[in-house]
């Protein structure tokens, strides 16, 4: 018989493929994990303990540093729940605004963790067509609200700047292009005998396991549970368009793959329509009081963003600044089920399964 | 606005706002007899105190803002029961705990759950009070799993205590950290920190 003795291995916070300051201490039987132990906080900023001190529109920058790679939708999220405290009306200009850069911010985030997650599964060339791609929708971004990835773009009652002229055409452009781009990915990537090799029947777990966890967006629907707050409880216009809430039922990496790559098909399908029916003149900001003070009460309001189902709990008292402001972050709640998973594989499925999760640190630590 | 705490929520409809009539006055209690939230909210206090303890709600209204989101406070004594019902209790069946958010509410502390039910899509926001000093307020870790770190998070970050869960450290702030920095009575630039 050979002696084995049990190996502490610390992963991060420094690490490539942790995608950020988040830690994992594993205990090792040769190469298989018998333990996993997240270690989170390093990029904790209290984020929710400055919002107190800060009035609701000076709270938007700080959102945008959350979910870093979709700064959009928590943008939405934010002025979405004041906006539903204080019953204001959006003009549809504006709200059009909004969903068309929250889907290209879907895309751009699907490309981000698309690009990513085969660069941590040891392919770089995808990683490098992602963001050639995504910087298309960057210089959009850039061209609306002067800004690549902390747009501050939304306010309470609409949004800061208008299209300028000639954007909602790029944008049309930019769905045909996409979706040839797309094409070729998927031949490239998608059936890859390597890549299938190590993503398919990877972190398994199923539908009841997932929401029990609490799991939202692509790992909750890759169990086969129908859950996408843009058609279960559609906010902003998403009930006026056409669109499919991709599912699988493995509940394997490949499965949450397959989930996200055809979510960017089903946003392209959004944009287009959105760009078509897109008001050809209007206001983009309502009717808002000077100093937004939402009455006595409390909201929780919910949006579907990349990563799940992101949420905005505000307290108020009616005042200028939220008594207390809580944001339940998709990120946190999904990376919870990674010790369950990681337990009895090996070490190389550690980051197979770690991106497969899909999480922004900043969104964990908030 | 005064600056003291007060009631968290709106209330409910119905009452007062229209002119009543002895015809309208009927129709109105009709429909109340039939599905309004409220009558929703009322049957549902009816069946926790059948099922669970005559003093288990503290309050129940219906969060208008919020889409008529009905929201009750539980005794802390009775909030794992409580919990337990809504998982089991058919017509509600509240498989998914979607947020949990704990404030400080100046004399007391609060935890606020949201549970929602996956299929028969029935929500409902669940406050439970606890005293500031020895703060404890049961785990619901073994119902829903995705408690844990959420739990966790309100322990450091509040200092609420969760007796029966199964590994309560603190989660963002540093193990060696003194204090809760969400209470508001928090001081920033306290020496010891």
């Amino acid at each position: 018989m050979i002696r084995t003795e049990e190996l502490l291995l610390n992963v991060g916070p420094q690490h490539p493929s942790t995608h950020g300051v988040f830690r994992i201490v594993l205990k090792l039987d040769g190469e298989i994990i018998k333990e996993a132990t997240p270690v989170m906080g390093y990029l904790h900023r209290g984020t929710e303990k400055l919002a107190e001190q800060l009035n609701y529109t000076q709270i938007i920058p700080y959102t945008d540093r959350m979910d870093y790679v979709s700064a959009m939708t928590n943008n939405y999220v934010l002025v979405h729940a004041v906006e539903k405290m204080m019953n204001i009306e959006i003009p549809e200009r504006a709200e059009f605004m909004r969903l068309i850069v929250m889907e290209l911010q879907r895309v751009a985030s699907h490309l981000v963790w698309w690009g990513t997650y085969l660069l941590d599964i040891g392919a770089m060339s995808p990683f490098l067509y992602a963001f050639r791609d995504r910087e298309v929708i960057i210089d959009l971004f850039n061209e609306l609200c002067g800004a690549r990835l902390t747009y501050n773009y939304m306010r309470v009652g609409g949004v800061k700047w208008d299209a300028p002229s000639g954007w909602i055409d790029k944008v049309r452009d930019f769905i045909p292009y996409m979706r040839k781009r797309l094409k070729e990915y998927d031949k490239l990537v998608s059936g890859n005998e390597i890549f299938l090799a190590r993503i398919k029947g990877v972190g398994i777990y199923d539908a009841q396991t997932a929401i029990a966890y609490g799991l939202s967006g692509a790992n909750l629907r890759c169990t086969g549970v129908n859950w996408d707050l843009r058609k279960q409880e559609p906010y902003s216009l998403y009930e006026r368009f056409d669109f499919d809430v991709p599912l699988s039922f493995n509940g394997d990496c490949y499965d949450r793959y397959r989930i996200r790559i055809e979510e960017i098909v089903q946003s392209l399908r959004i944009l287009e329509q959105a760009v078509e029916q897109f008001p050809s003149e209007g206001e983009t900001m309502g009717k808002v009081p000077r100093v937004i003070r939402p009455p006595a009460g409390e909201v929780y309001a919910r949006i579907e963003s990349p990563r799940g189902e992101i949420g905005c709990y505000i307290v108020s008292k009616g005042k200028a600044e939220p008594y207390r402001l809580k944001f339940r972050r998709p990120s946190f709640v999904n990376l919870q089920i990674l010790p369950e998973l990681l337990v009895g594989q090996s070490m190389t499925n550690l980051i197979t399964i770690l991106g497969g999760v899909d999480i922004v640190v900043g969104e964990v630590d908030c | 606005m005064s600056d003291k705490p007060e009631e968290l929520n709106v209330q409910s409809p119905q009452t007062e706002q229209t002119e009543r009539t002895p015809i309208n006055q009927e129709a109105e209690s009709f429909e109340r007899a039939v599905d309004t939230p409220q009558s929703r909210l009322e049957q549902l206090v009816e069946q926790l105190k059948h099922d669970i303890a005559e003093d288990v709600v503290d309050e129940a209204i219906i969060n208008e803002v919020n889409g008529q989101l009905p929201t009750i406070t539980v005794k802390k004594e009775h909030w794992l029961a409580v919990a337990r019902w809504f998982q089991v209790e058919e017509e509600w069946s509240c498989d998914y705990l979607r947020n949990v958010a704990g404030v400080d509410q100046g004399d007391e502390l609060e935890v606020v759950y949201h549970l929602i039910s996956l299929q028969t899509r029935r929500e409902i926001a669940v406050h439970v009070k606890t005293e500031r000093e020895q703060s404890w307020i049961p785990s619901v870790t073994p119902l829903w799993p995705t408690a844990n770190w959420n739990e966790r998070e309100v322990y450091d970050l509040l200092g609420i205590d969760f007796p029966g869960h199964p590994d309560l450290r603190r989660i963002m702030m540093p193990d060696d950290w003194v204090g809760h920095p969400l209470r508001k009575d928090y001081d920033p630039s306290d020496t010891e920190v």
